[in-house]
């Protein structure tokens, strides 16, 4: 644990930094104005965060009242975007969910105009209190441990004082002087494993840098987020960067590199500028540079934006594309830390390690020790999406069940359907059925049941969901990612995909789901990096949980869950279908849907494109299309025409 | 000459300098391991084609030997069930996307790919998998080299050999997955190409050939 400064003018030269941070602090907490704090991050502003402030800004006017309007990064709640966080002197702060222009002009005028905070609008208040129900009562809120995203949504991801003042840059303060053994020895402790995915021991890995001798030692920060449905690191690089730039300061200090590079995709632009903002004001204040807090330890740090490919989150195609040439994975070892960008020893680590050392330092080994599993200790965020009625980032402590995490915390699924599989660790990883739901989230335990920790990604499916699409899907995403280079990954998942496509489109044959076994297990084995090595998982996993899924699609070439066209049909039931009511001719795109001899309404297969537009847009007191698998249930009723037509013939 | 080390490769020993890449020290002494990427002499192994496995004592399972430099005491099986099972899947794999037409390739009776098929004793067949070829077959925009792309095994000795003639980089794989070729960049790049046709000469497949009068 390292709570106080070891050098002292670095010591003092924080110290005064520190005041003048407070002092802001101080000046913006006691003004009596009220405080309109409003989350700024991407997923805030696809939800509409820039129209909801100005609407806060042109009510304010049109009231004639002044309040602070502040910008603070994500705090993780996807499902209440625009998530607005307003202080009134005299009520607790009030947190209100799905703020649209027009709420927040009902919220200027109603409460900070008049007092009434409009119960039916917030989700809660942000402490405890007699008048408002806190957030703490939804599990939502109450049952994560924030140790990653402690700051996130709570700071201004552009104002580096409003992070020292939530106890910023303190551990690198303490840690500058000190010897870099002790450092390292205090991770290593911590037993904090990487949180890119595979889990190698952080302390290992800094050690194995420190160690080695060479003249000069680079660190990389991998923010080359890409699993579909992950967004964990994109919300701590825009909510609260300064964490990650010391956590990268430090480390670098532990194992003697002066040159830092954070590789971030060119998608994220907003978390680029954030991020290079981040880093002029960590340089101002003398948190980066030649010489850092005035001692003779240096680190400049550059920011690459990759362009796009998926396979340069793997660490040796990310260094391939930092030199310049195609993003290509090569042989290890010799690992990264041995000999890395450009020859010298490097540390790779994720966005969520470099992110969680400043905490551990400032709290101690012990202390994050005792957070999670004896064996994967510390927090894991989650990107939790699809069918799930709150999804969003939530930071849990590992070892709670992913059944405690879907169904309690984020409020299972909506809509009455039924869970069916979570997918978690995006392409590498694998697809966990109900009976694996009591599975612990740790790095061995998932492994063990197929799937891997990975970044974060964790897609729920509902019961509408094709296990053998789901296969599909990922295995066109790993498909077209592939680096090309190694012949198992280029062809092996070539294969497996054109398998895949076959079985969805009703083409599956005996003897299909051995080949795609005896595929997947030689892609593995014979794989050069860890991109081919885990791409088939999410067909393995899915022929272990789902099998008869798969023999469905073969055998009855019936898709179980109605979701492969080519497998299903839609009719209309004459029976419920109401005379007259055209709902379905309207919206059908194609012209599918005929009236037949009693003016009620039929499906012609031969046209029908299986959008299902037609089952939407019948009256529910009807509810007459149905879908079906396999197509051949499907009653075939004829055109008035035709049936005249063969008649005649 | 440097240290010399002992290694036993499938039950003989062998003496050879050290720093030697596995692979090349079987090579030099008769012993045949199906490779196509490797290079000798280079820095770093691309470690590719997958085909050049072997079985180290002491390591679960078989290692690329283009990637492994001798030890003392080193153990080394070319022969295992494993290693062939790698060997025989990847050439498989290969063949899947290769225009088995050896009849009009130049590459007939010297194909790198014929030999290894030979080896390992299976035929010039991707038995249970489904053929898949690349279109367009020929790329022509080369004033003088036609490139074959369901040929080409991918195993990038053109580009290195490139790269060490002229310093500059005139191919380079394009495009990704099974798409991923090689490219000329079009023929604006082609202007540096000095004609040195060593791509052509490193090609084990005959992916590369001379433009012809009628082609």
């Amino acid at each position: 644990m390292i709570s106080e400064p070891y050098d002292q003018e670095a010591g003092q030269a924080f110290r005064s930094i520190l005041r003048e941070a407070m002092r802001r602090r101080s000046a913006f907490k006691e003004a009596v104005l009220p405080k309109i704090h409003i989350g700024m991050s991407t997923c805030g502003i696809a939800s509409g965060a820039l129209e909801t402030k100005n609407a806060f800004e042109t009510a304010l006017n049109e009231c004639g009242l002044s309040a602070l309007i502040h910008s603070i990064g994500c705090i993780g709640h996807c499902y209440a975007e625009p998530v607005v966080i307003v202080e009134r002197p005299g009520f607790p702060p009030i947190l209100y969910y799905k703020v649209t222009p027009g709420k927040a002009r009902m919220i200027v005028k109603s409460y900070l105009a008049e007092g009434d905070p409009l119960f039916e609008h917030l989700l809660g208040a942000m402490e405890e209190n007699d008048l408002i129900p806190s957030v703490m009562d939804f599990p939502r809120f109450s049952r994560e441990t924030r140790v990653i995203t402690e700051k996130c949504g709570r700071i201004d991801p552009e104002d580096i004082y409003e992070y020292l003042a939530e106890g910023g840059y303190a551990a690198l303060a303490g840690v500058l002087g000190r010897n870099p053994d002790h450092i390292i020895r205090e991770i290593t402790e911590s037993g904090l494993r990487g949180r890119g995915g595979a889990g190698f021991p952080t302390g290992q890995k800094w050690m194995l840098a420190r160690n080695a001798d060479a003249g000069q030692k680079a660190i990389i920060c991998n923010a080359d987020e890409g699993d579909p449905g992950a967004y964990m690191d994109r919300t701590i690089l825009e909510s609260n960067p300064y964490q990650i730039l010391e956590g990268m300061a430090i480390c670098a200090y532990a194992v003697g590199a002066r040159k830092g590079t954070i590789y971030i995709r060119a998608e994220y632009p907003l978390a680029v500028k954030i991020l290079r903002c981040a880093v002029e004001q960590a340089r101002v204040l003398g948190f980066l540079g030649k010489s850092i807090l005035g001692t003779s330890f240096g680190l400049e740090i550059d920011l690459f934006e990759g362009s796009g490919a998926f396979v340069c989150g793997e660490e040796t195609a990310l260094i391939q594309s930092i030199q310049g040439d195609r993003g290509m994975p090569r042989h290890r070892p010799p690992y990264p830390a041995q000999k890395g960008l450009w020859n010298q020893p490097t540390v790779i680590n994720n966005v969520k390690t470099f992110a969680l050392v400043p905490t551990i330092l400032a709290q101690g080994a012990a202390w994050f020790k005792s957070i999670g599993t004896e064996t994967s200790p510390g927090t894991a965020i989650f990107s939790v999406v699809g069918s799930v009625v709150h999804p969003g980032l939530v930071e849990i402590p590992t070892g709670v069940t992913l059944k405690a995490l879907i169904l309690d915390i984020c409020g299972g699924i909506p809509n009455k359907k039924r869970f069916k599989a979570v997918q978690i660790g995006g392409p590498s990883g694998g697809c966990l059925p109900e009976e694996l739901l009591a599975t612990p989230i740790d790095f061995d335990s998932l492994t063990e049941a197929g799937a891997m920790m990975g970044s974060g990604g964790m897609v729920v499916m509902d019961e509408d969901t094709c296990m053998v699409d789901v296969a599909r899907y990922f295995l066109d995403f790993t498909q077209k990612e592939s680096c090309g280079k190694c012949t198992f990954c280029r062809i092996g998942t070539f294969h497996l995909l054109r398998i895949l496509e076959r079985i969805t489109r009703g083409e599956g044959r005996e003897g299909d789901l051995e080949q795609l076994e005896e595929l997947s297990i030689q892609i593995k084995e014979g794989s050069l990096c860890g991109f081919g090595k885990t791409a088939p998982n999410p067909v393995l996993t899915s022929l272990r949980y789902f099998r008869k899924e798969y023999e469905a699609h073969i055998r009855e070439k019936r898709c179980p869950s109605g979701m492969c066209r080519a497998l299903t049909a839609y009719y209309i039931d004459l029976e419920k279908c109401a005379r007259g009511c055209d709902a379905c001719v309207g919206s059908c795109p194609v012209e599918a849907i005929f009236t037949t001899e009693d003016r009620k309404k039929a499906v012609d297969q031969s046209l029908c494109v299986k959008c299902g537009e037609c089952m939407v847009s019948c009256p529910v007191e009807y509810s007459a299309v149905k879908k079906v698998s396999p197509p051949h249930l499907a009653p075939v009723i004829l055109r008035p025409v035709e049936k005249e037509a063969k008649k005649n013939a | 000459m440097g240290n010399m080390v002992k290694l036993i490769v499938d039950g003989t020993e062998l003496e050879v300098e050290e720093g030697t890449v596995l692979l090349d020290a079987c090579l030099d002494h008769g012993i045949y391991i199906p490779h196509l990427c490797h290079l000798k002499g280079m820095e770093q192994p691309p470690a590719s084609c997958r085909l050049c496995f072997v079985s180290i004592e002491g390591i679960a399972h078989p290692v690329p030997s283009c990637t492994l430099t001798v030890r003392e005491g080193m153990v080394v099986q070319t022969d295992t069930n494993a290693v062939r099972g790698l060997q025989i899947s990847a050439l498989r794999l290969l063949l899947s996307v290769h225009d088995v037409d050896c009849a009009h390739c130049p590459a007939n009776k010297k194909c790198a790919l014929q030999k290894i098929a030979k080896f390992l004793h299976i035929g010039l067949k991707a038995k249970g998998l489904e053929i898949y070829l690349k279109e367009p077959r020929v790329v022509q925009d080369h004033p003088l080299i036609d490139y074959y792309p369901n040929r080409c095994v991918l195993c990038g000795r053109c580009i290195r050999v490139c790269r060490a003639q002229n310093g500059l980089p005139l191919m380079s794989f394009a495009k990704r997955g099974f798409d991923t070729v090689i490219s000329f960049y079009g023929a604006a790049s082609t202007l540096g190409c000095k004609t040195c046709f060593a791509c052509l000469k490193i090609c084990p497949v005959g992916a590369i050939t001379l433009k012809t009068p009628n082609s």
